[in-house]
């Protein structure tokens, strides 16, 4: 009957490479992805099972490469500016807000303070917009439809700040090298404000629905356990690292923008299962919304733009500066010739360098768990490919 | 009219009883356009009330608030091109949809919709459902088999495990209904369907209050292993949309999925009618033996008609409250021509109702009586059809093993305890 793609227990990374016998009982290579419903874009993941527990995996990666990195070497760092909100475009502002960051520390530019606090709001905002996109379809994958449309509902009232604010709803393109471009729009904080005392009681009512739902505790519990040395020898970073217990957050670590004003807490987990990750996130969307409402609240006036020359040339060296995005660190490494256009630039990103952990994270388990783990660690292909 | 026509009408019992072959074909018939026209509906109910539970407006294009919706979809199915993949068994593949059909069809034959309202009442009849009904699990195994892909195998291995598994809490749990049958003078019990309902009757209670609370919880074990049964969420495991693609229909397209869907709708209809049948009264209305008064009779004939004013008065409303652009003025019309047909079938069920209201023979009273037990019937089943559809919108899908768990852990030993509790709790009474 069916032949399990021509192998048996050969080497994951290579099935189509096999001498072993036609037929093989003993375990089974599926092909998950790319057009699969749950790998949330083009990932492939070559499972190999054991009936249906998991036996390894081999992530494919690559279907979305737009070479965003070459890009990079032929635009002017004004122009390149915009691609990077198309990496995680779940999370536009933030990748925006480490690039100009970077560059302006390779230009010896700051941003004013009012800047910087227009950024935080935003960046927070954005944080959110993330996190509930990654509720609603982590919570699909492991079939609660229903926490997909009420997170989707109350993500739509962030874009319409970010449309009010730049025009531009998911690729906000918000930031300009040296500051920002736009001021505030008359009732920006009101907007804000009015989004925290609407968004505070929606994210009990995810809690509502999921948090002691018996089947989601089973379901996520010691489902995809990483250690915090496991983690931290993957390079793991971001939530799936704090629910593990390690108290690492770039915000509070070097603190970039105007975190260093704001008081908040950084919420870790104890055993890094899915669970631990999923209170996290929640606990993180709390502690975002508190970091925006002490932001409104003291924003100060003054000028938006720091002064910049019209045409970038950064001096020649290289920086590497690095942000917390909301899926773990964001970083950016330039290399300047003293030319208009960076000579390299790299992207360490977040997803990338979290999907890693896949592997350990699912052995042993079984496909349903594969799925929950891919949505617990929050990847956008976009991002990881570039 | 012929006289084998009018040689039923008036019988107290199920044609399958009186021999009557002709009124018998009538009835499948009947049942079978029943059961379809309940599937489409069921279908267009179930994306408007998943969609309201998820914030959506659901199908609202294709005729007034969708309502036609199922009808193009149906037609879009059928008209698709009809593929079978090349590397799979093409025979097993045609037949495996008909298998889950039938299966899911058969049991009809033995639903009680009334005291004579059925095909035939067997005096097996409760095995002879949970038999044919297990053998829907066949139609999915064979697909997933045919399809000679790896996701469908996996989807129907899955759903082979879980059928089994539930199967036993299941049995075991109408096994303790049966039992509760046996509680009369004569001392025997019965496994025909109308028989528990009768049984139900003179005992004067629904068997879900009956030792309580065994009985109720003998119907919750019911109630869980159906869902896992008819493989809905949160037990939909072999047709796990983010595992697995579709599961064991991946190959599927066109008429031979929508006939999976027939099915799986058929089969849920199927296994609420077993459960309403053996543990909430199956056709009887509220307190049969308590308002007995004709006053009463009369109140409840008159349900029908109401629930049908009921309908025919929202669909109204919505036809009222339609934007007056010209763009709706085509979906106007027909919500009102639909409004109007629920309002003329509300008079017709009232009319029968009135005309029937004196306890006497006549073809009239017959039908009141009659409609009153389908009516009974098919709203009882209705809930559990919506309860169906609550659980989706609800909860998170469970993870393979612990749905085994949950079927051999905890399921099985509480129904093997219900039922040697109540076999206890009965001998003690009698």
């Amino acid at each position: 009957m069916n032949a399990p793609a021509k192998d048996g227990t050969q080497d994951v990374s290579k099935p189509w490479q096999s001498e072993k016998p036609y037929l093989d009982s003993n375990e089974l290579i599926i092909n998950m992805g790319p057009q699969h419903p749950a790998t949330h874009g083009v990932l492939r993941v070559i499972l190999k099972l054991d009936g249906e527990r998991v036996l390894g995996t081999e992530c494919v990666i690559g279907y979305l490469h737009r070479g965003v990195e070459k890009i990079a070497e032929n635009r002017t760092y004004a122009m390149f500016n915009p691609y990077v909100d198309r990496m995680d475009y779940v999370a536009a502002v933030s990748n925006g807000l480490g690039y100009c960051e970077a560059v302006e520390k390779l230009l010896n530019v700051e941003a004013p303070p009012r800047a910087k606090y227009i950024r935080v709001i935003l960046t927070e905002l954005n944080r959110i917009a993330s996190h509930q996109l990654w509720l609603g379809t982590h919570a699909l994958d492991i079939g609660a439809m229903t926490p997909l449309f009420y997170t989707f509902r109350d993500r739509e009232e962030i874009l319409k700040i970010f449309e009010r604010y730049c025009g531009a709803r998911l690729t906000a393109h918000a930031f300009r090298i040296g500051g920002c471009q736009y001021e505030t729009y008359a009732g920006f904080e009101k907007d804000v404000k009015n989004f925290l005392t609407f968004v505070a009681p929606k994210i009990d009512e995810y809690e509502a629905l999921l948090t002691t739902n018996r089947i989601w505790l089973e379901r996520t519990k010691n489902v995809g356990v990483i250690s915090a040395a496991d983690a931290i020898a993957l390079g793991v970073t971001g939530p799936v690292l704090r629910a593990s217990g390690v108290k690492w957050d770039l915000r509070k670590a070097q603190p970039y923008a105007a975190y260093s004003d704001f008081d908040f807490e950084i919420p870790v987990g104890t055993r890094g299962d899915t669970y631990d990750r999923y209170l996290v996130r929640m606990a993180e969307m709390r502690q975002s919304l508190g970091i925006i409402e002490q932001a409104v609240n003291a924003i100060p006036e003054g000028p938006i733009m720091a002064k910049v020359p019209k045409v970038i040339k950064p001096p020649v060296g290289e920086i590497y500066h690095s942000i917390e995005a909301p899926k773990g660190e964001l970083g950016y490494f330039i290399v300047s010739d003293g030319s208009t256009q960076p000579y390299r630039l790299r992207v360490r990103p977040p997803s990338f360098v979290n999907l890693q952990a896949l592997d350990i994270m699912v052995r042993g388990l079984l496909v349903a768990d594969v799925v929950a783990v891919i949505g617990t660690i929050d990847i956008v292909l976009g991002e990881v490919d570039r | 009219m012929p006289n084998f026509v009018m040689s039923y009408l008036g019988s107290t019992v199920t044609p399958g009883q009186a021999g009557n072959q002709f009124w018998a074909l009538i009835y499948v018939l009947i049942i079978f356009a029943g059961v379809s026209v309940a599937v489409v509906a069921m279908n267009w109910i179930e994306r408007k009330a998943l969609a309201h539970f998820q914030i959506r407006l659901g199908p609202m294009r294709v005729g007034p608030h969708g309502l036609l919706q199922p009808i193009a979809d149906a037609l879009k199915l059928m008209l698709k091109e009809d593929i079978i993949p090349a590397e799979a068994d093409q025979f097993v593949f045609w037949v495996a949809p008909l298998i889950g059909l039938l299966a899911a069809f058969a049991v009809y034959t033995v639903i009680p919709f009334g005291p004579s309202q059925a095909v035939s009442d067997m005096n097996i009849g409760i095995l002879f459902m949970l038999g044919v009904s297990s053998l829907g699990a066949l139609g999915i195994v064979v697909a997933g088999w045919a399809s000679n892909s790896h996701y469908p195998l996996i989807g129907a291995l899955r759903s082979t495990a879980q059928m089994v598994s539930y199967e036993v809490a299941m049995g075991l749990a109408v096994v303790s209904a049966v039992l509760m049958t046996s509680l009369n003078s004569t001392g025997t019990g019965t496994l025909s369907m109308i028989g528990i309902v009768q049984a139900q009757q003179q005992q004067g209670t629904w068997f879900i209050f009956k030792f309580f609370p065994l009985g109720l919880l003998a119907f919750m074990i019911f109630a869980i292993a159906m869902i896992a049964e008819t493989n809905r969420a949160p037990f939909d495991m072999a047709e796990a949309e983010s595992e697995l693609t579709a599961g064991y229909h991946t190959e599927y397209s066109g008429l031979r999925w929508s006939l999976f869907m027939l099915a799986e709708y058929a089969a849920m209809i199927a296994v609420s009618s077993i459960a309403v049948t053996l543990w909430l009264g199956g056709w009887m209305r509220p307190f049969p033996n308590l308002l007995q008064a004709p006053l009463w009779e009369f109140t409840f004939s008159l349900f029908p008609g109401l629930t049908f004013l009921g309908l025919a008065a929202i669909a109204g409303v919505g036809t009222a409250r339609m934007p007056s652009h010209s763009f709706f003025r085509i979906q106007r019309i027909g919500l009102g021509v639909f409004a109007s047909l629920l309002a003329s079938i509300a008079l017709l069920l009232l009319l029968i109702a009135v005309a029937g209201r004196s306890a006497d023979t006549s073809i009239a009273a017959r039908f009141s009586e009659g409609i009153g037990y389908v009516y009974w019937f098919v709203l009882k089943v209705a809930i559990f059809m919506y309860l169906f559809i609550w659980y989706r919108a609800t909860w998170p899908r469970y993870r393979f093993d612990q749905l085994m768990r949950v079927g051999w852990k905890v399921l099985l030993p509480i129904s093997l305890g219900v039922l040697i509790a109540t076999a206890i709790v009965g001998v003690i009474i009698s």
